[in-house]
């Protein structure tokens, strides 16, 4: 079925590397290829500096590649940063704006009138669990409330694709678990497409569609796995065999990964 | 968590003006009656050093003359600080924006702090005579480098991040300016504001001393010249009242301006 439609976003054979001083050129991403259908979400997992950062700065055309093609919806796009919104590790929520005024922000910067960019925003609040903070400021929040609001901010740009640069990382497990399947229950009642980078096995199994496992340094796509299990997901399903099942087939090819790469 | 409308406010609880107050001037009382006493029991002669309790009665005595003379200092204050504003944001603003002109007058900014504002004062008289304009000139020579500094390194310490965010979104250089940098921005410049309206008052009061028609720098050298030290005093007393009150107006401009600075502050240190 997934070769039958045309994907949503699509990375072909995309390379980079960057110069370093005497002429040396250090290789980051090799052959960087995988798609994601509409509505589909897709995690990237792979070890820590393997060039995820610089993947997702190519997806948001914040960086060239050195070679390869990004397509969205079939038309090449490398280069442009229309159809990707980007939500970073930090929340990254301006002190000096009220939440509203931060989660309204893209669609101010993209021309909206105040008014409008503000009224879009704040008709997502109680989807977000944040009604009532419109008028809060930043340090006001909890650290989960504060990643909702920045993943709101990144939604209500109407992207074609969402870019989830480990959203979780900074919580803690208990409030990253809330989070997990809160982001898994508002997921199922949206079409969005999302690609969510993640070193963290079993939230990229929980809340993925697939999984793509990257190699170390240069990076590569080494696993491309679907994750068959049915929506909506339950925090039980995560005890199940087969999620367990696809948590030792990650965390084998990850681990290879790691050994060869100590390998002289 | 969900749906309570009341926001809860995590304020550490704050210092009251009075417990700031109170330490410095329980030191500043130390100090004056140390001086009374010492100057008492040795008998020095008033014209070397006046004990407290004759500068304060023969300032009181002199109040109006010198109230007229603080006036045009106060004056020279406002409009050379008013010019160093403006000059030290547009420089700030052009740097940010153009590689070529930090290049350009960043050495400059920098090589403008060597000139010797004791040689170049007495001639400023002799180019722009006994005004306003030598003043304003001199204030805005002392306090435009660290208010420029303060924002140009204000502007560079924007996040990364943030940059890089508002580019996803679709900003050119000018948004992510209005967006980010400025408001990143303002803490360091009121910080800066501090440095530079602390050296306004003593640059006003030192190119008045040159040469003036009025003003508390002037109304020193004449004091000096007829050897009335207490009044020399006086009008010191009053100079550092007047540069403490500027300093504190800064405090009160910044929480009118940026006050989530404060309440974030607060709430990382409470």
């Amino acid at each position: 079925m997934a070769e039958m439609t045309t994907p949503k976003i699509e990375l072909r054979a995309i390379r980079k590397s960057f110069a370093l001083s005497r002429g040396q050129v250090r290789p980051v991403l090799d052959d960087i290829t995988f798609s994601a259908q509409p509505g589909e979400f897709v995690a990237v997992i792979g070890p820590s500096g393997c060039g995820k950062s610089t993947m997702f700065n190519i997806m948001a055309g914040l960086e060239g590649a050195s070679s390869g093609e990004l397509l969205v919806d079939g038309d090449v796009i490398t280069g442009q940063h229309e159809h990707c919104a980007y939500m970073p590790q930090k929340d990254l929520l301006f002190p000096w704006r009220s939440i509203l005024e931060n989660t309204s922000l893209g669609l101010e910067v993209a021309g909206e009138t105040k008014k409008a960019a503000r009224a879009r925003a704040a008709s997502l609040f109680a989807a977000f669990g944040l009604s009532g903070f419109e008028d809060a400021y930043p340090f006001e929040l909890s650290g989960g409330m504060r990643q909702r609001a920045a993943l709101l901010r990144t939604v209500v740009q109407g992207r074609d694709v969402l870019l989830l640069d480990e959203p979780f990382g900074a919580l803690d497990s208990l409030t990253r678990t809330d989070m997990q399947s809160w982001l898994q229950g508002v997921w199922s009642q949206n079409a969005w497409t999302a690609v969510l980078i993640t070193h963290d096995i079993r939230e990229a199994i929980y809340l993925a569609d697939r999984v793509v496992v990257l190699s170390p340094r240069p990076a590569s796509v080494r696993l491309n796995l679907t994750i068959d299990l049915p929506r909506p997901r339950g925090l039980s399903m995560t005890t199940s065999a087969e999620f367990a099942e696809y948590e030792r087939t990650l965390l084998a090819t990850l681990h290879e990964e790691t050994l060869s790469s100590r390998k002289p | 968590m969900k749906s309570s409308i009341t926001v809860k406010r995590a304020l550490a609880p704050r210092t009251t003006v009075r417990a700031a107050l109170a330490p410095p001037a329980a030191i500043l009382t130390a100090l004056v009656i140390t001086w009374q006493v010492a100057v008492t029991a040795g008998g020095v002669q008033p014209a070397i050093l006046p004990s407290p309790q004759r500068i304060l009665q023969q300032g009181w005595q002199a109040r109006a003359t010198i109230w007229e003379n603080t006036l045009p200092t106060l004056q020279e204050t406002f409009l050379g600080f008013a010019v160093s504003l403006t000059v030290a944001w547009t420089l700030a603003i052009l740097i940010d924006f153009s590689l070529g002109l930090r290049r350009a007058l960043v050495p400059l900014l920098v090589a403008s702090q060597a000139i010797p504002i004791i040689a170049i004062a007495p001639l400023m008289v002799i180019w722009f005579g006994f005004g306003m304009l030598p003043k304003v000139i001199v204030i805005a020579l002392v306090t435009f480098f660290p208010v420029t500094v303060g924002l140009i390194d204000g502007f560079n310490r924007t996040d990364r991040d943030a940059i890089n965010l508002l580019r996803s979104m679709g900003a050119n250089r000018w948004k992510q300016f209005v967006y980010v940098r400025l408001p990143s921005a303002l803490p360091s410049f009121f910080t800066a504001l501090r440095i530079g309206i602390a050296y306004a008052v003593t640059g006003a009061i030192f190119a008045e001393y040159v040469g003036a028609e009025r003003g508390l720098g002037i109304y020193m050298a004449m004091m000096k010249n007829s050897f009335r030290t207490d009044l020399v005093l006086a009008a010191v007393a009053v100079t550092a009242f007047v540069s403490v009150c500027l300093f504190l107006l800064t405090y009160v401009a910044e929480r009118a301006i940026i006050p989530w600075h404060s309440k974030e502050r607060r709430s990382r240190h409470g």
